[in-house]
């Protein structure tokens, strides 16, 4: 009584997955073209505080990170919960931030040497003193060109 | 002598892609990082010996923040929503008041001759400010300046600043100068 016949024995056609690879593969590439490697391995937690007035960092082989907060969870047993500075992938004190600086400068080449700009990473509950010191120690390492990194805000009109 | 090479078989294809493509999903960020631009100013020089920089009083809007994260702008208890308006009355000064910073007369190309305010932005913190309101301050200034550039260019070129050519957003940037000095720190809260 049916009044559709079934094609065939039933079940569909296989699907040709001929095209899969270019898929992928273009899915792929979009990824490799628009994202950057990860750097770093974040020991501190960093919420960046918020602002309308932000520009966008250019350049990012010219841009070395601070990174200030309180150390994640792993790490509190071992650094306690007050703010530490993160450079590159381990805890640093103030004193290191000259060498630092003089070593992500020795990486540029010469014309980019005083492009150098440090962007800071810093946790919005840090209180501004240990901020200060690291940019009292940027000014000494003449690292002038600092970005304060901050998540964008839509601004309520 | 060609021998017709058999096919090869491509079903595996897909997982490598897929491989690769995970791969790089999880290695990779794709935020773009974005700030406040500032400069510090430079280490002052040890050997030589330090004047006091002449600026009178008029010319400098001092912003102070506690360390309970409150305000004080120009001896006077202010909420941070009213900044921004005070900054732009600061360095506009239309009505040439004593108390409001002084002008001198530039020339900038597209404008002529204008008069630029001398005023300078102060702004000082507590060791013991959090970092969000420091922000929140820093922000509220840059805005004010952006907002007057944003104002002029509309006038001038019937466009936002950012929209503007390079020469242009030039004048208005003399026409506006960003000064926010960050005062040296003082060291009230003991050792660190």
């Amino acid at each position: 009584m049916s009044k559709f016949k079934r094609k065939g024995k039933g079940g569909l056609p296989a699907i040709s997955t001929a095209s899969l690879p270019d898929i992928v593969f273009m899915l792929l590439f979009f990824f490799m073209v628009s994202t950057t490697m990860r750097e770093t391995t974040l020991f501190v937690s960093v919420k960046l505080p918020e602002a309308t007035e932000v520009v966008k960092l250019e350049k990012k082989s010219l841009v070395s990170y601070i990174y200030i907060g309180p150390p994640t969870r792993t790490y509190s047993a071992m650094y306690g919960t007050e703010p530490r500075i993160q450079l590159n992938d381990s805890f640093k004190s103030l004193d290191d931030i000259r060498d630092f600086i003089s070593s992500e400068r020795d990486a540029l080449s010469e014309e980019n040497k005083n492009q150098l700009t440090t962007s800071l990473k810093v946790d919005e509950n840090t209180r501004m003193g240990i901020v200060t010191d690291v940019k009292q120690e940027l000014r000494k390492a003449s690292a002038l060109k600092i970005n304060y990194s901050s998540r964008k805000k839509v601004d309520k009109m | 002598m060609a021998r017709p090479v058999g096919e090869i078989n491509a079903s595996s294809m897909a997982d490598i892609a897929f491989l690769l493509l995970i791969f790089f999903l999880v290695t990779t960020t794709m935020n773009v990082d974005t700030g406040l631009a500032r400069m510090l100013p430079p280490m002052p020089d040890p050997t030589v010996k330090q004047e006091e920089q002449d600026v009178k009083q008029r010319n400098i809007f001092t912003v102070l923040v506690s360390k309970s994260d409150r305000l004080l702008v120009e001896d006077e208890m202010l909420d941070v929503s009213q900044l921004r308006e005070k900054t732009k009355e600061f360095i506009l000064n239309t009505e040439d008041k004593e108390s409001l910073p002084e002008k001198e007369m530039v020339e900038i190309p597209y404008f002529g001759t204008v008069p630029v305010t001398k005023g300078v932005v102060s702004l000082r913190n507590d060791r013991g400010t959090s970092y969000k309101m420091y922000m929140y301050v820093q922000n509220e200034l840059v805005a004010a300046y952006n907002e007057l550039r944003n104002e002029a260019a509309r006038a001038k070129f019937g466009k936002l600043y950012d929209d503007c050519s390079e020469e242009q957003q030039d004048a208005i940037k003399k026409l506006y100068p960003q000064r926010i000095s960050e005062a040296e720190p003082k060291n009230v809260g003991g050792p660190r």
